[in-house]
């Protein structure tokens, strides 16, 4: 149907150059010194300094902040990417259950409720949030970096949406074989929108593991912080050094980005797929 | 990301209440269990987390912004709508509020276009087709922060090639110090990393156009460019409308970490967003109540915007 013309290509591989290059450069230049870097700038071409960079990087306390190692900020935003994941996906499915599938008073008030929390994102109510979490005593806690992120409905509303497609004979045939609610959910449901999960899943996990401001305000011990928080800790110790560690910061962002783009690669037509048509 | 979740699912719900305006909403399923407890339990997780992470701290917000704090701690005074009146009224309000309006009509529509563009051009080849989209959509999974650090490397005075660059046309780049390079370079990393966003939807709504049609598309009107305007563009504008919201919630909001690592704190000077003056205002300048006041006008921002764009423009647009 299309004649594919060469400019169309041309086109194409400026735009994958324009994304990528950052993100390779990003990478060689970390693999260099940071003196090397200092005096001849970035580096399209991999240095010798991988095991030395990435080293200091994951294990070195002294290498940021004095107190926390690479592989610490790396555990912690996998404990933030995971249980922000499992916890989004396990309270919205509950939540769009009970909404779609039962006959209960005030469920409209609810809905609205729950549904109101899409409209004003996390950013615009950050200090009263800030002073909820230290009244409650959650700062420094996985708890507190994990929890009041739950508190949008976007999972929900997908679940509610996925729900809603799921045929009624269904449920009208596991009630004439005698299956009461609980068993419905569990049996039927869940292993129905394994595909639906998967999709969430992903899209859940790179949020998380991404956040920046909420990690930022509740953590103040350095045991807690997540690689993000490193991000900004290291450029406070730049201010006022003779050669900043670029090739350690750059390292740092690469740790930062490997786990979500990995994931986004590795399982794109999940993530398209639950990114465009959870939308319906 | 998720928060551009968000207004996926926002649409789906004021299309909602546009169609049915008045009428309670029908059950969802013609067939529902009758309990009377079990239902609460299973929404109670979420409704406990709403109401303790959402609605507290919402109306702490719009309390506090009536009060002015004692620094030390000790205590409130209450001043009625001083907060808004000394948000409102002062001039550096006014500039963080001008860029902010031109840094986010710049960041949507570049980050549109070019992923439109993209989006178009990959729809078009077929060999490489998925190695391409690979490429393309992988900027998607990075940090804003993440993409702040590579973006001011890359603006380094000392070590940044885009600085070199610029030096080859005569311009003298200095991002942290110059208040327009700043922008410069904001600009250009906020909307290299959301051109992925774009380049999916845009993408999928193209691969969506039935075969039909666009066969029928290419016999009607032999010129590219003009069946791109009269069939293609038209049928895309769905998808458009709605990345249009994405694209300004994702400007004035998500690129907070951008700013944030991209001015190393060091505001001075530089151009911020709303975003950042509430939290730079009401963290490092303790300044609870006024910080609180600038969240609420955002707050109303926010939702005037979407209300306004989902009433208006979905009349406007033809949904096939």
């Amino acid at each position: 149907m299309h004649r594919t013309r060469p400019f169309d290509h041309l086109i194409l591989i400026l735009g994958a150059l324009f994304l990528m290059l950052p993100v390779l450069v990003a990478f060689t230049t970390s693999t260099h010194t940071a003196a090397e870097i200092h005096s001849r700038g970035l580096q399209i071409l991999p240095g010798d300094n991988f095991a030395g960079t990435y080293g200091t990087v994951l294990t070195h306390k002294g290498g940021f902040t004095g107190q926390v190692t690479g592989l610490r900020m790396l555990m912690n935003s996998m404990i933030l990417g995971l249980g922000f994941a499992v916890g989004k996906i396990a309270l919205s499915m509950m939540a769009a259950y009970a909404l779609v599938y039962f006959r209960f008073r005030h469920a409209t008030l609810l809905f609205w409720m729950i549904f109101t929390t899409l409209l004003l994102p996390l950013e615009v109510r950050i200090v009263p949030s800030f002073q909820v979490m230290a009244e409650l005593g959650l700062i420094n806690t996985y708890p507190g970096l994990i929890v009041p992120l739950l508190a949008s409905a976007t999972g929900t509303f997908y679940f509610r949406q996925f729900f809603k497609s799921v045929p009624d004979e269904l449920l009208e045939a596991s009630r004439i074989d005698g299956a009461g609610p609980l068993k419905f959910f569990f049996d039927i449901l869940v292993p129905l929108s394994r595909t639906m999960m998967a999709a969430m899943f992903i899209i859940m996990f790179v949020y998380g593991w991404n956040q920046y401001l909420w990690p930022m305000l509740m953590t103040t011990d350095e045991g807690m912080f997540t690689l993000m928080r490193g991000i900004k800790s290291i450029l406070q110790v730049w201010v006022g050094s003779q050669i900043p560690d670029y090739n350690l910061a750059f390292a740092l962002a690469v740790l930062a980005m490997v786990p979500p783009v990995a994931v986004v690669v590795i399982f794109q037509r999940w993530f398209i797929k639950g990114l465009t048509e959870s939308d319906k | 990301m998720a928060e551009i979740t968000d207004t996926t699912a926002l649409r789906g719900l004021f299309r909602r209440r546009t169609a049915r305006p008045a009428a309670a909403p029908e059950p969802a399923k013609r067939v529902q269990f009758d309990r009377p407890l079990l239902p609460w339990i299973f929404i109670a997780p979420q409704l406990m987390v709403v109401a303790i992470f959402f609605y507290w701290p919402s109306v702490q917000a719009v309390t506090s912004s009536f009060y002015i704090e004692d620094p030390f701690g000790f205590g409130a005074t209450f001043v009625g709508f001083d907060n808004y009146r000394d948000a409102l009224g002062s001039a550096e309000y006014h500039r963080v509020a001008r860029f902010t309006a031109v840094f986010t009509l710049a960041v949507t529509a570049l980050s549109l276009g070019l992923g439109l563009l993209l989006a178009v051009k990959a729809d078009a080849v077929i060999r490489g087709a998925s190695a391409y989209k690979t490429l393309l959509i992988a900027v998607y999974a990075i940090a804003p922060p993440v993409a702040g650090l590579i973006g001011m490397m890359f603006f380094d005075m000392h070590i940044g090639p885009f600085v070199t660059l610029a030096s080859w046309l005569g311009w003298d780049m200095q991002v942290g110090i110059d208040y327009f390079d700043t922008a410069f370079a904001m600009i250009a990393v906020a909307v290299w990393k959301q051109i992925p966003y774009n380049f999916i939807f845009f993408l999928s709504g193209l691969q969506s156009v039935p075969v039909s049609v666009r066969e029928a598309a290419v016999i009607d009107c032999r010129n590219g460019w003009r069946r791109f305007r009269t069939v293609t563009l038209p049928l895309l504008a769905p998808t458009a409308f709605f990345l249009l919201i994405i694209n300004i919630t994702y400007a004035l909001f998500d690129t907070f970490g951008i700013i944030d690592v991209m001015l190393k704190d060091k505001p001075a000077n530089n151009p911020v967003t709303l975003v950042y003056k509430v939290y730079n205002d009401g963290f490092r300048g303790n300044d609870i109540g006024g910080s609180s006041a600038q969240s609420v006008i955002l707050m109303l921002v926010v939702f005037a915007l979407t209300i306004l764009q989902f009433r208006v423009l979905e009349k406007r647009i033809h949904y096939s």
